[in-house]
């Protein structure tokens, strides 16, 4: 870990604030993706069955 | 072969399944050197000191929220032109992802100036437009949701990104315009004296590259979303019609 002297806290949170978005951002993203696939394949299913 | 042809969802969707595994990857492997690298290995600045280190997320993230917006312009110039419903579903993908760049290029911005201007916020023109372009970007996806025919949608919000694009220009060139204010100039610049020094420039480089990496990623995987909601709820409404006797449910 760098010395970050006294701008440790301005730095840190810099990057939990961003890491913590582009995380939530990604995983939302991904979450819904995933539904919607589940639910076009069961509409497919059951226009098919 | 044609780019219209990705106009098409199913191509679209082949080539983005194709894509999208690599731009992952590349957009991981970028963001964990370029940080790690930009945060672990680059001295203090003589005058900032280590807050210098906010440098590989603030200029990224700006960099992408203006840039998202021109991507949204072109596709909703798109729409408008030809009619193609990809290019207006990706417009809608891309909104969420400039609103998450915007939010950290303010927080970062605002987290780095309290201890370099003695504040979180002043009224500067480059501050000032970014957060006008932020609230342009809510106001984009507040309309996407607030109408239900998906053409007239795309069609009120294409106009609504026309308009935007004033404040996401001015976000970029605001300090050239008014030469006042807190904010510095550009970080980045093609004269070697304006430039930020080489041991920051290389790692803020490859932060760059993983950020515009990642919001192709997202903006490719959000699109190929919309693109199967349309699918489900076509399909969907097809089914309700064959059940449906002729004069509909109540006849």
């Amino acid at each position: 870990m760098p010395d970050l002297g006294k701008y440790a806290d301005a730095v840190l949170s810099a990057y939990a604030v961003s890491i913590l978005l582009l995380v939530a951002i990604v995983g939302l993203s991904v979450w819904r993706g995933r539904r919607v696939r589940a639910a076009l394949r069961d509409v497919e299913a059951q226009q098919d069955g | 072969m044609s780019l219209w042809e990705y106009a098409n969802p199913v191509k679209f969707l082949g080539l983005s399944e194709r894509l999208l595994p690599w731009l992952w990857a590349l957009a991981a492997v970028c963001l964990l050197v370029g940080l790690t690298w930009g945060f672990f290995l680059t001295p203090d600045d003589f005058r900032q000191g280590s807050t210098v280190k906010i440098i590989y997320l603030h200029v990224p993230s700006a960099l992408m929220a203006i840039n998202a917006w021109f991507m949204m312009l072109v596709a909703s110039l798109i729409w408008i032109v030809r009619r193609h419903h990809v290019s207006a579903l990706a417009a809608r993908a891309a909104a969420p992802v400039g609103i998450v760049m915007t939010l950290i290029a303010l927080l970062t911005g605002a987290i780095w100036g309290q201890p370099m201007w003695g504040t979180y916020w002043a009224w500067d023109p480059r501050l000032t437009s970014f957060l006008i372009l932020f609230l342009f970007y809510l106001g984009y996806v507040a309309l996407w949701e607030a109408i239900e025919d998906p053409d007239t949608a795309a069609d009120l919000t294409s106009i609504l990104c026309l308009v935007g694009s004033v404040f996401a220009v001015l976000s970029r060139y605001a300090v050239n315009f008014w030469n006042q204010g807190l904010h510095q100039g550009a970080s980045l610049s093609l004269d070697k004296e304006e430039n930020v020094a080489d041991v920051f420039y290389f790692p803020l480089l490859v932060c760059i590259a993983g950020f515009v990496l990642l919001f192709l990623a997202l903006v490719l995987y959000r699109t190929g979303t919309e693109i199967r909601v349309r699918r489900t709820a076509a399909l969907r409404a097809r089914a309700a019609r064959i059940v449906a006797p002729e004069g509909g449910l109540d006849a």
